[in-house]
């Protein structure tokens, strides 16, 4: 007997403050002002998505000191706008970036809490984490956190404040007009957490939220990121949206939820993907070349190169041959700000065979940054599109797929229109909504549910 | 700059819970259950919408609502449980489209940084119409909440001494500080940093991204924003006091001061005190508006008012003190109220109804017209933005290059 069919869960990642959205294209619109987030919010549940993802950054990133100015630069507070979203939108999850070096348990599970209740239980928490003095100097506590301890800080912090949402049972308030009893527990919210990070007491007083607690996203990729996932996740947001590095993922993940007790389904692995849409294949790709044309200008190409080789390359022409000089390695870089620069753990030997490959296929600077980056996850018509997602997702590269469109606002508009019905023709996707939660579109049970079936069990 | 006649007041409508008597939520009308639901609160911003009010403030606090200054008191026969303030007013922007959204956020124990953003974005989804409330929290149980501070105990009475009065000083301090660090945030992006010039490839300028490089006695903050500068330039800042500390706080930093006199001559007094710091501070040349709280029942007539006073109080087996006046009568008689502290000096008032239910759509539909037959209010919304409303100019960026 073949397995059962998957069904796929999509969700739309805002274009973010990176370089694959390109801005320059005479589509792309604001991306702060309210009606931007309410058009793609709209697409996202018209396409019956699961959720809507933020991400977050508490720092504008630099570059040799000043700051970085040829990608996007400015985003909104990520709370304020998905309370502004549940107003414009009925079923679609709202997932927010949250770190949680930079906030406090009290005050992050009363805004996720609020955030559940004003939108009938769609809130989710992307729970990350850093330690960077960088973004330390924009808070009261500066940089205070070692970079070994930033994953004990997380993961003490979401059992903080799992403790909070815990603390209402959702039966306090009885508001019984006629005897005057509104609680039925003076204690109600009562808590007390004694950590190495937090040590609070007293009342949470936000009272339970339709989920329990918000759907937890968890992003990490390190030993201890998908330790942390696969303990207290209910969904990793990842980058492997490739076959073999997907399956990959998506096995060594699952494989360590048995050991907390968990089941394959009660954790969702959902990487982040591009896609190009086009009437052909061939269309699709001319346009993705195009495409990553845009995203990688002549300045940018410079700028990506200065990640590798941590030196001033300003004076080099992008349409010229790769630096002869070597990276400099050093303990400070000259970007800061954001996660990439991690990704290149000897950068002398990427300049090494970057050189190569560039000798090797006459490349300039910008034609080795746009050969060698990321090409887009799906490129195709949308029947090749509809087709490898559902391929991908049957053969556990995930469990579908938080797609990134590189145009503000109206990137999402084709893929909901074009690829969506094609899914739902193969019955792998949801023609409507089934519940009102977003626990209940991602098929994970109430917290209370699983409390119960431990009891009994 | 202002944009309507000079004689016109200015109201503002304070939401919490089901009103501000405790026992407001035992009325018939009260809607006790759905507090906590998006639907409520939008329509308490319709109905003062509908009312041609300047703007709404929504309360909030760090710890269980409790009938004690300091502490928690154990209640049950009290609403208990609240949202947070900034997301409440963020979910009913899109639905309003003129009145202005005020939430409240305690500088004591949350990130300017945060919050700067918050407000910006609350303007955002707005386009134009935010605000915020800034208050401190001294409670000790708050501080526990957080557990980076410890406070002791204190009692109103305490803060006459001159330890009291020097920890007040420190808490009003930092919020001075904390306005100074959301200002200097919501200023630290010029108007026209983004300039998607495709020729350099430069999505923004970065000469007009400025840092704001705040030092204060309890924090600093390095900026700029990640939000860019939002469609007011300044969003709305607002405080309550009570006495010298607050008002000082009220004149150095902010735009619209709740104070609470009980009479006309106490409300002259005030005033002038604002008027001497805010001379003192240098901003001597800058709208401040000072608006009185009052706690209102509305009725067809005085007694029906009193008698629901009196229900209420026995309700809640106590009679209802505030640190604002209470006033119980007919929307005539408050007018005339109005009129009167109008004329030494306050421009405005922010009205707390005693019964949300049955109290604001008395302002919206008796207070309002008969404000409106004296010319003493808008009969439409003339302006975009709150600080429109209020007569308040966009500002200049205080980095901007002249």
């Amino acid at each position: 007997m073949s397995k059962p069919l998957k069904q796929i869960h999509l969700a739309a990642h805002f274009p973010g403050v990176n370089n694959t959205t390109v801005w320059s294209d005479p589509a792309a619109g604001s991306h702060i002002e309210f009606s931007s987030f309410a058009h793609f919010a709209k697409a996202a549940e018209r396409a019956k998505f699961d959720f809507l993802f933020l991400a977050e950054g508490l720092r504008l990133r630099e570059q040799g000191g000043k700051i970085y100015d040829l990608d996007v630069v400015g985003r909104p507070d990520t709370f304020t706008i998905l309370a502004a979203l549940a107003a414009v939108t009925e079923h679609l999850g709202l997932t927010g970036t949250i770190n949680s070096t930079f906030n406090e348990p009290y005050e992050v599970a009363r805004q996720f809490a609020s955030l559940d209740h004003l939108s009938g239980g769609r809130a989710a928490w992307n729970v990350v984490t850093s330690w960077d003095a960088f973004t330390g100097e924009n808070f009261r506590r500066g940089g205070f956190l070692p970079q070994e301890e930033r994953y004990s800080r997380a993961k003490e912090f979401l059992a903080t404040a799992n403790e909070l949402f815990d603390s209402w049972h959702g039966d306090e308030i009885l508001a019984d007009q006629a005897t005057g009893t509104f609680l039925s527990d003076a204690k109600a919210g009562s808590f007390v957490h004694q950590g190495p990070q937090f040590d609070i007491h007293g009342q949470f007083n936000v009272p339970r939220s339709p989920q329990g607690r918000p759907v937890v996203f968890q992003a990490g990729e390190s030993d201890e990121g998908r330790e942390f996932a696969a303990s207290a996740a209910d969904a990793i947001f990842s980058r492997y949206a490739t076959l073999e590095a997907g399956q990959a993922f998506y096995t060594d993940v699952k494989s360590r939820l048995a050991k907390y007790g968990r089941h394959p389904g009660d954790l969702l692995i959902l990487p982040a993907a591009s896609f190009v849409i086009g009437d052909t294949d061939e269309e699709a790709e001319e346009i993705a070349h195009q495409v990553r044309r845009q995203q990688v200008s002549g300045a940018t190409a410079l700028k990506h190169l200065e990640f590798v080789w941590n030196r001033d390359l300003s004076s080099y022409d992008p349409e010229g041959p790769l630096p002869e000089v070597d990276p400099l390695v050093s303990e400070e870089h000259i970007s800061r700000g954001r996660a990439q620069v991690r990704m290149y753990r000897d950068p002398v030997a990427v300049a090494r065979e970057w050189r190569e490959l560039a000798e090797a296929n006459k490349w300039s600077i910008r034609d080795l940054v746009i050969n060698t980056g990321n090409r887009q996850s799906f490129v195709g018509s949308p029947a090749t599109v509809a087709r490898t997602i559902n391929e991908f997702v049957q053969a556990d590269v995930s469990d579908g797929f938080i797609l990134v469109p590189h145009i503000t606002p109206g990137g999402l508009d084709v893929f909901a229109d074009t690829v969506v019905p094609l899914l739902q023709e193969q019955g792998v996707y949801r023609t409507e909504y089934e519940g009102t939660t977003l626990r209940d579109h991602l098929g994970l049970a109430h917290p209370d549910q699983r409390r119960a079936e431990r009891a009994a069990s | 700059m202002s944009s309507s006649p000079h004689s016109h007041l200015h109201l503002a409508v304070a939401l919490d819970g089901t009103g501000w008597h405790p026992a407001s939520w035992r009325e018939p009308v009260a809607r006790p259950r759905e507090l906590l639901t998006a639907g409520y609160w939008a329509d308490q911003v319709a109905e003062a919408e509908r009312g041609l009010i300047d703007f709404v403030t929504i309360e909030d606090g760090l710890g269980l609502q409790s009938s004690h200054h300091g502490a928690p008191d154990g209640r049950t026969d009290q609403v208990r449980g609240r949202l947070d303030a900034v997301l409440v007013a963020a979910r009913i922007a899109p639905l309003s489209r003129h009145i202005g959204l005020v939430p409240t956020v305690i500088a004591t124990h949350t990130e300017p940084f945060h919050i700067s953003k918050a407000i910006a974005t609350l303007d955002y989804v707005s386009t134009g119409r935010a605000g915020v409330r800034v208050q401190i929290s001294a409670r000790p149980n708050e501080a526990d909440h957080f557990g980076r501070r410890t406070f002791p105990p204190f009692d109103l009475a305490d803060l006459a001494s001159p330890a009291g009065q020097e920890r007040l000083a420190e808490h009003f301090d930092e919020a001075a500080d904390y306005i100074e660090a959301l200002r200097r945030l919501w200023d630290s992006w010029e108007d026209d940093a983004e300039i998607r010039d495709a020729a350099t490839g430069r999505f923004i300028d970065r000469d007009k991204l400025h840092y704001i490089d705040f030092e204060g006695g309890r924090f600093s903050v390095k900026g700029p924003s990640i939000t860019p500068r939002p469609p007011q330039g300044q969003p709305l800042v607002t405080s309550l006091g009570h006495q010298t500390i607050p008002y000082r706080l009220i004149a150095r930093g902010t735009d619209v001061g709740y104070v609470t006199p009980q009479d006309a001559a106490e409300a002259r007094a005030i005033v002038a005190e604002i008027r001497a710091e805010q001379e003192a501070a240098g901003r001597a040349d800058d709208t401040v508006h000072v608006f009185a709280d009052l706690v209102v029942l509305l009725d067809d007539d005085q007694a029906a008012a009193e008698a629901r006073k009196d229900r209420l109080d026995a309700l809640d087996g106590g009679a209802y003190t505030s640190d604002a006046r209470i006033f119980a009568g007919t929307a005539a008689q408050l007018a005339d109220l109005l009129e009167e502290f109008a004329a030494e000096g306050l421009t405005g008032f922010r009205l707390r109804p005693a019964v949300l239910g049955h109290d604001l759509p008395r302002i919206s539909r008796d207070l309002v017209p008969e404000l409106q037959r004296r010319d003493r209010f808008r009969t439409a919304y003339q302006a975009a933005t709150l600080r429109g409303h209020l007569g308040l100019a966009r500002p200049a960026n205080r980095y901007a290059a002249a």
